[in-house]
């Protein structure tokens, strides 16, 4: 129901879709509407292998390159949901 | 002796009245109730989980704001639903024609031209990143990215992609429906995303 009545996607769509789909949020049949985009748009495709790489480089980042800020808030949250 | 039927009317009667009063138990009792039917028209509606979830969440808040206008002329059970497929319809159609195709712009609608097509080549550095994982020149990039964010988007990707939780844990610790916590994680990677290409950008140029 939440595609747009087999219209093909355009760039600036597949771009804002592209978490829903890493994430297995999208229906199937936007998933298929996603990979049909992303196998005929190399633009596309490099976009979501970009946001791929960021999303292991985030998950490469030490402790100790964390700002002081930001380490104290995971400190906080996770011990927000130990508590909770 | 009742009828048939009037004794849910008046127990809908004896329940309208509690939660006209502010009644919490009673708003629990009829979350609990009602919440698995609901959930599971809305996702039939708007086909996926977590925007059925929003949109029962959302139907839960038209409840609360709409109980004093609500006059009993249908049961309460049909005012519900009413209100939950009118916000079930609404969300399809926001979906479709705004969200996330134009509200949620995380890319610079200059890079595209006016049909929304890449207005030039996407730079290839996807590979040369996934290289570079064990240098700590990017990773550094992206730690202080980090500070830049808003604060939600910010503990969404703190908890999601540095510390690697699934999407149910950021939620639970950040008390943050499914829907909600893929908007802040979608906004969140496509700012970082173009942190990573400025900083290659800025040094392949020097």
């Amino acid at each position: 129901m939440l595609s747009l009545r087999g219209k093909d996607l355009v760039c600036q769509q597949a771009v804002e879709l592209v978490t829903a789909y890493l994430e297995g949020a999208l229906s199937g049949k936007d998933r298929r509407r996603f990979e049909r985009h992303l196998s005929a748009c190399a633009n596309c495709a490099e976009y979501l292998e970009q946001i791929r790489s960021t999303i292991r480089l985030s998950g490469a980042v030490q402790a100790d390159e964390l700002t002081p800020e930001a380490r104290e808030e995971l400190v906080r949250l996770y011990r927000r949901w130990r508590s909770g | 002796m009742t009828l048939l039927g009037s004794e849910a009317l008046d127990a809908d009667g004896e329940l309208l009245g509690r939660l006209r009063s502010g009644d919490e138990d009673a708003f629990v009792a009829l979350v609990d109730h009602y919440q698995p039917s609901m959930l599971r028209l809305a996702w039939s509606m708007v086909g996926s989980r977590a925007v059925a979830e929003e949109v029962v969440q959302d139907t839960w808040m038209g409840v609360v704001r709409g109980i004093e206008r609500f006059e009993g002329r249908s049961s309460l059970k049909t005012w519900l639903f009413r209100i939950l497929v009118n916000r079930a319809r609404s969300s399809v159609s926001r979906e479709l024609h705004n969200a996330p195709f134009e509200s949620a712009r995380t890319v610079d609608p200059a890079r595209f031209d006016a049909d929304g097509h890449w207005a030039d080549p996407v730079d290839q550095w996807a590979e040369e990143v996934d290289a570079r994982l064990d240098s700590s020149a990017l990773t550094q990039v992206v730690a202080d990215a980090l500070q830049g964010l808003p604060p939600r988007q910010r503990q969404v990707v703190l908890l999601r992609d540095v510390e690697g939780l699934s999407s149910e844990e950021a939620c639970q610790v950040l008390g943050l429906t499914q829907g909600n916590q893929r908007i802040l994680l979608h906004r969140a990677r496509a700012r970082l995303r173009q942190e990573v290409e400025t900083e290659l950008w800025r040094s392949q140029r020097c």
